[in-house]
């Protein structure tokens, strides 16, 4: 076992960008093509920001299925096409600092990148090919036709549920749980960090710099280089 | 000075070796962030450091005297030529303890050199911190190290930590005939001239380990900092009969075949305490009764404090130093003459050994300034620093005992010494075995993304560190028969580090007593400040 293979799992949003899924599909409303497109969607989205900041602190999966309810009607291809833009213009920029040096030291020490996320996997390829993840665990959406349902195609990759994910995939690629690590800045993120062997807190919401400082887990910075 | 009132007293006045006896004062042990006051048995041998010796009147004339007539190197004005790439290396925050007031030995050894090299046309010059796998110092550590002037020139392109970790930043200059590899920091390896400003506080410092030790990397110190190799030392401060120095003198003398390296090497003398705390310097007989109203109003502040608190008040009081000597040149013949400083300064003539040893442990250690004193520090001040202050023969007995005051918190800073908190409540509770920890475990510590990422870009000792601290107890341990912990605040720190527990010292003695005997020779090492024993019978 402790020649197997090792990973190095990643949230995506605070973790190693200062964005989250909300400023992609801000993005996405922003971007409609038409003038009335656009301003419909984003007074849309604006007027939701409350009920979802609110509905986010209380529940992330009921938030995550709400929340991609707003890409209905959508197609794809204008989803992927956008997807270019999305990276260039917010996700490059809100890279931190510190997250290359983070993912070499990972690279390094001989761990699979592997990035795992509750947001839309066309919203982060661009970003994980940029990184250079070696795999992308993140969630889908359900097109008809080339359109977008609104559903995500089960089941959602979030919270409590990223754990199960992560442990199917070391079961998978024979990777070796217990040596392996993880990396989050939310709390929401604990089961996570829990199941592997080497968790660690990168610029951690109070919640979890309490539940680091606990459980004597790493807590790093990557806001600065 | 009180008057001596008979013979006795009086050889005890001048003479570094105190037998008591039944009318001796208690005597003084730190124990961590607080002080002991304790009657010890009666002929118990109780071992003080020697006088400060007298400080150089003008340190600024005497690093000029040294880096003018050096030991068996040309003058360093002479070694320079416009347009050379020069590197100065420095001794990081781990010496002296505590940190010296400022100005900083090594300020002023820069406020020197850099103005010989600027006006000898050298322009490329970077000052470079050897921290190793210690921590990076902070920016105002760095800048208390070197005054405003020099920090506002070169910080931070050309002022900065040594990266161990830095993938460009290191080369392999070759291996030793042992096999050891010499891997460099690459700024000092492909500069023209190597400049390494030391400070030795104690006689296992300095000489190639500056720079062989200073500037590598985790594969290359792990060919020295290893169970093996510190089984074999007797003792660190002894270089000679140490085998970590021997290793270490192989691989500096593979560097000095690839580089031009000129040391400059100082040291300072044992005047640790200063000003209100300068009591601490005497002997409890020598004490005032303005010293004792002292004593008794510090003991009664830490009593009342958190041990936050006392530590910023301990931290918050430089050491008084004074610079003793300055020697510079090449590496071997300038170490030579610092050592024999350091001696002079430390080294205590002994004609016994003890069965038991008692040593108060203090607040500081080369690895906790400016953070917590924790557990596997405590091992390491023990084991590592305070068994190793001999030369010769250790002041214990083979299986003898050695009993230490500190309260042994549960206490990391998870800052400083994350990976030492895996360590020690991960490692510890599955083996204590040196051997078995360094191959099963050290590699995954040192390759560790996050340990690597916090020794990078935080302030945290690598991943491998805690490792090299728990190596660093085993000769102690190996000549030791047991470890009495007094005054602990909990059970399970010195049951994982294999020490038993004592609520008082006389408890404790009570202990020893009960293995060695009621006859058995005990001694106490009085300090800080720091004092060897030599015993070469």
């Amino acid at each position: 076992m402790a020649d197997s293979p090792k990973a190095a799992f990643f949230d995506v949003d605070g973790t190693l960008v200062s964005t989250n899924i909300v400023h992609a599909f801000a993005f996405y409303a922003m971007n409609q093509g038409t003038i009335f497109g656009t301003a419909l969607r984003t007074a849309r989205t604006a007027l939701s920001l409350p009920a979802l900041w609110v509905l986010d602190k209380a529940n992330r999966k009921v938030f995550n299925e709400v929340f991609y309810r707003f890409y209905e009607g959508q197609t794809e291809d204008r989803l992927r096409e956008l997807s270019r833009e999305l990276f260039r213009e917010v996700l490059r920029p809100a890279i931190h600092a510190g997250t290359r040096h983070l993912l070499d030291e990972a690279r390094r020490a001989g761990c699979r990148i592997v990035f795992v996320t509750g947001a839309l996997d066309f919203t982060v390829e661009e970003l994980a090919r940029h990184l250079g993840a070696d795999d992308l665990i993140a969630n889908r959406m359900h097109f008809v036709q080339g359109v977008a349902t609104g559903k995500v195609v089960p089941p959602i990759v979030e919270g409590a549920h990223k754990a199960v994910v992560i442990r199917d995939y070391c079961v998978r690629e024979g990777i070796a749980l217990d040596r392996s690590h993880a990396y989050s800045d939310s709390f929401s993120d604990y089961p996570m960090l829990a199941v592997v062997g080497h968790p660690a807190a990168v610029n951690p919401d109070l919640r979890l710099r309490n539940v680091a400082r606990a459980y004597e887990w790493p807590i790093l910075e990557t806001t600065r280089a | 000075m009180r008057n001596p009132s008979k013979l006795a007293r009086l050889y005890e006045a001048t003479e570094s070796i105190v037998t008591i006896d039944s009318g001796s004062a208690p005597r003084l042990l730190f124990s961590g962030e607080d002080l002991l006051l304790e009657d010890l048995p009666v002929g118990t041998k109780v071992i003080y450091p020697r006088p400060p010796i007298e400080g150089l009147t003008n340190v600024k004339a005497a690093i000029r005297w040294a880096i003018n007539h050096p030991e068996e190197s040309d003058p360093l004005h002479a070694r320079l030529r416009p347009g050379m790439k020069v590197t100065v290396a420095l001794d990081d925050i781990s010496l002296p303890l505590p940190p010296m007031r400022t100005p900083d030995v090594r300020q002023q050894v820069l406020e020197v050199i850099l103005p010989l090299l600027a006006d000898s046309g050298v322009d490329d010059v970077h000052l470079v911190i050897a921290v190793c796998l210690h921590r990076r110092m902070t920016e105002a550590e760095m800048r208390r190290m070197v005054g405003d002037r020099i920090f506002e020139e070169f910080y931070p392109d050309r002022y900065y930590n040594h990266d161990a970790e830095d993938p460009d930043g290191l080369v392999t200059l070759g291996t030793t005939r042992h096999g050891e590899k010499v891997i460099l920091n690459r700024r000092a390896a492909e500069s023209d001239l190597l400049i390494y400003v030391n400070l030795n506080l104690v006689p296992m410092d300095g000489g190639h380990k500056s720079v062989g030790t200073g500037l590598t990397s985790y594969e290359g110190v792990k060919a020295h900092h290893a169970p093996g190799t510190i089984k074999k030392c007797h003792s660190y401060m002894d270089p000679a009969r140490s085998e970590m120095h021997r290793s270490v003198d192989r691989i500096g003398r593979v560097i000095d075949e690839h580089l031009d390296v000129f040391h400059i090497e100082t040291t300072i003398n044992n005047r640790m305490f200063d000003g209100p705390m300068e009591f601490l310097q005497k002997r409890e007989e020598d004490f005032t009764d303005l010293d004792r109203l002292k004593l008794a109003g510090l003991r009664a502040t830490l009593k009342n404090l958190p041990r936050a608190a006392k530590r910023k008040l301990f931290q918050a009081v430089p050491a008084a130093y004074d610079v003793i000597a300055v020697h510079a040149g090449r590496t071997e013949p300038t170490h030579a003459k610092i050592l024999e400083k350091s001696f002079a300064q430390y080294m205590v003539d002994v004609d016994f050994q003890a069965d038991v040893a008692v040593m108060g442990i203090p607040f500081v250690s080369p690895y906790s300034v400016n953070s917590i004193l924790n557990p596997l520090l405590v091992q390491v001040m023990a084991c590592g620093y305070f068994f190793n202050f001999y030369r010769g023969k250790p002041l214990v007995k083979p299986g003898g005992t050695l009993i230490v005051t500190h309260p042994c918190s549960d206490e990391f800073d998870p800052e400083h010494h994350p990976s030492y908190i895996e360590f020690f409540h991960r490692l510890l509770p599955e083996t204590r075995d040196s051997d078995v920890l360094q191959a099963k475990y050290e590699e995954e510590f040192a390759r560790n993304p996050s340990y690597v990422h916090m020794y990078r870009t935080g302030h945290a000792y690598h991943g491998a560190h805690p490792f090299f601290m728990w190596y660093w107890g085993e000769n102690g341990r190996q000549h030791l028969g047991r470890i009495i912990a007094v005054g602990a605040d909990n059970e399970h720190v010195p049951r994982l580090m294999g020490w038993e527990s004592a609520a008082t010292l006389s408890e404790a003695i009570d202990m020893a007593r009960s293995i060695h005997g009621r006859g058995a020779e005990i001694a106490m090492l009085h300090h800080p400040p720091i004092v060897m024993t030599q015993n070469l019978g």
